[in-house]
């Protein structure tokens, strides 16, 4: 089993989750998170004075799945999430030692 | 049983109405109150009262979030502190019986006498407690200005303390100067329709030197210092623009066609003004911005407000296309310029702003719009120009140098400002412990 988090455009996040779902991805985890990487500074103006914001409001999503299923998951965050430019966020794999269900105990794939 | 009632009534009428005796028999012979004057004067105290709730949310937008209640909390504070002060000594040294040009006497201590006898000197058709009320309003929100200068880092019992001092030092004695029959900037021929110099001056400029005595925010050049909520601003803005209507046309003293007439300009005057200021920003660095909108219709408000009383439409459009760059040009350049931290410009939009307001009253003002008034450089007589130059030094003068003083006097009892750690938790936390977004955060459950 793996955990795969993408972290993407928040533009981009619905048409994610629709995607997902139509192959048959409905479980996961999302928070508002911001961060920085290529993506260059950007500047805002309060009464004159310029501020550089160069950290950028993203979603970052969490999604336990079988070996199996993930690449067919990386391939759907990269057809959507992917605008070819600076800023497009990115995807991290690990592997899961144990996942247990909390409500009936149940462990492994079960309870995916 | 019945009688028994009937004694205690008696009694209670009675212990009510000794008191306010000498008033009653003076009203035979006093000047005639106008229904419509007095209907008018109470709806624009409270007007101008909601500026100062307006100013609370204004500012609150512009912090930062740890320190929103703190700062809504200064402004509230100072309605409740001045409302006090005005009542016992506060209205009596303004407008009490002149003393050497300089304060009133004490001839109303405690609002003794004040009542429904008009005050001929002021207001020949509205009772004199109304008067009492509206001038009220005008000081609590002048004092409630300076706290934008020296936001996010005053104590608040501090607070409490220099706005009981500078109330009473500084505003009573210069409402008399400007406004007090035989006050030396009044008998000089000032002209200052609705506290121009009085209200946005003084507060402008005792915001610079408490944010210069204070010094700047520890976190200052670390933290992102941006407002916290720009809707919060822009509702605050919307209450004072409001409010100003009762500020300036309330400031005729009566329901007639100057009140009319400086309602047109202000309303004028905070358009353009709101229009210059997005303008200017907008050709400067390519948005127009919605701080910028609210502060520039601020701006306005300021500059119209000595004039008000004196200068046609026309002329208001003028002053509001000067206004919002010549204040967008303070807070941009001239505060990073000089490194100054007047943390919500109070001294860039109402010092400054109040300053071009006065002086372009004694260019514009003309006696085609109000015959009690002058008429100013434009209109042939330049020596009005001066007369307002010597009332914008003095008020600055006299202000800076009193606020100087009882900052200085504070200081030897006490610290002014919250700790380095406090800043860094904010005002909100550690001085009156509470926070005015937990719900929004998770951390809030676990502590």
């Amino acid at each position: 089993m793996k955990k795969i988090e993408a972290i993407i455009r928040p533009t981009k996040f619905e048409e994610l989750k629709a995607a997902l779902e139509k192959i048959g991805v409905r479980g996961m985890t999302v928070y508002d998170v911001r961060g920085r990487g290529l993506q260059g500074a950007e500047k805002q103006y309060y009464r004159g004075q310029e501020h550089s914001i160069d950290l950028f409001p993203k979603i970052k999503l969490e999604i336990v799945c079988q070996d199996e299923s993930v690449e067919n998951i990386i391939s759907q965050i990269l057809k959507i999430c992917k605008s070819g430019k600076k800023g497009d966020g990115k995807i991290f794999v690990y592997p899961v030692e144990r996942i247990i269900r909390i409500s009936t105990r149940e462990e492994g794939g079960a309870a995916l | 049983m019945k009688t028994k009632f009937k004694w205690i009534t008696l009694l209670i009428t009675l212990a009510i109405s000794v008191p306010g005796l000498p008033v009653m028999a003076a009203a035979a012979d006093a000047p005639a109150i106008d229904t419509g004057d007095t209907a008018f004067i109470i709806v624009c105290a409270a007007l101008v009262m909601i500026m100062t709730p307006g100013l609370a949310l204004f500012y609150g937008g512009m912090v930062r979030k740890k320190n929103v209640l703190g700062t809504i909390m200064q402004s509230f504070a100072a309605m409740a502190l001045v409302s006090v002060q005005w009542v016992l000594i506060g209205y009596t040294l303004g407008f009490g019986t002149d003393i050497g040009h300089l304060i009133g006497n004490l001839q109303w201590l405690g609002m003794s006498g004040v009542g429904i006898d008009p005050n001929p000197d002021y207001s020949a058709t509205i009772p004199q407690s109304v008067f009492a009320v509206f001038q009220l309003m005008f000081a609590i929100i002048t004092v409630a200005l300076i706290s934008g200068s020296f936001a996010e880092r005053m104590r608040f019992p501090i607070f409490i303390a220099f706005v009981l001092l500078w109330t009473t030092l500084v505003y009573d004695p210069l409402a008399h100067w400007v406004w007090g029959v035989n006050g030396w900037l009044r008998n000089l021929g000032a002209l200052d329709f609705a506290g121009g110099t009085v209200v946005h001056i003084s507060s402008g400029v005792s915001g610079l030197v408490a944010c210069l005595f204070l010094g700047r925010r520890r976190e200052e050049g670390f933290d992102a210092m941006m407002p916290h909520n720009l809707p919060m601003t822009m509702l605050g803005a919307a209450l004072l623009w409001f409010g100003w209507f009762g500020f300036n046309a309330g400031s005729a003293l009566g329901a007639n066609g100057l009140a009319g007439h400086a309602f047109l300009v202000t309303n004028t005057c905070a358009a353009v003004g709101a229009l210059s200021w997005v303008g200017a920003e907008w050709l400067h660095h390519g948005k127009p911005t919605a701080l910028g909108f609210a502060s520039g219709l601020v701006a306005g408000l300021v500059a119209i407000t000595p004039a008000a009383g004196f200068v046609s439409p026309a002329s208001s459009i003028l002053m509001g296309i000067i206004v919002g760059p010549l204040c967008y040009y303070a807070v941009s350049h001239l505060k990073s310029k000089f490194g100054y931290d007047d943390t919500l410009d109070a001294f860039g939009i109402h010092g400054v702003g109040g300053i071009f307001g006065a002086l372009a009253t004694g260019v514009l003002a003309t006696t085609a719009v109000n015959p009690a008034g002058v008429d100013g450089l434009l209109f042939g007589n330049p020596h009005q120009l001066l007369v307002q130059l010597i009332a914008v030094v003095a008020a600055v003068a006299f202000a800076a140098t009193a606020t100087f003083v009882i900052l200085n006097v504070l200081s030897m009892f006490a610290s002014l400002r919250i700790s380095e750690d406090a800043e860094e938790i904010g005002l909100d936390i550690t001085q009156h412990g509470e926070d005015a977004y937990s719900y929004m955060e998770i951390s809030s459950a676990q502590r």
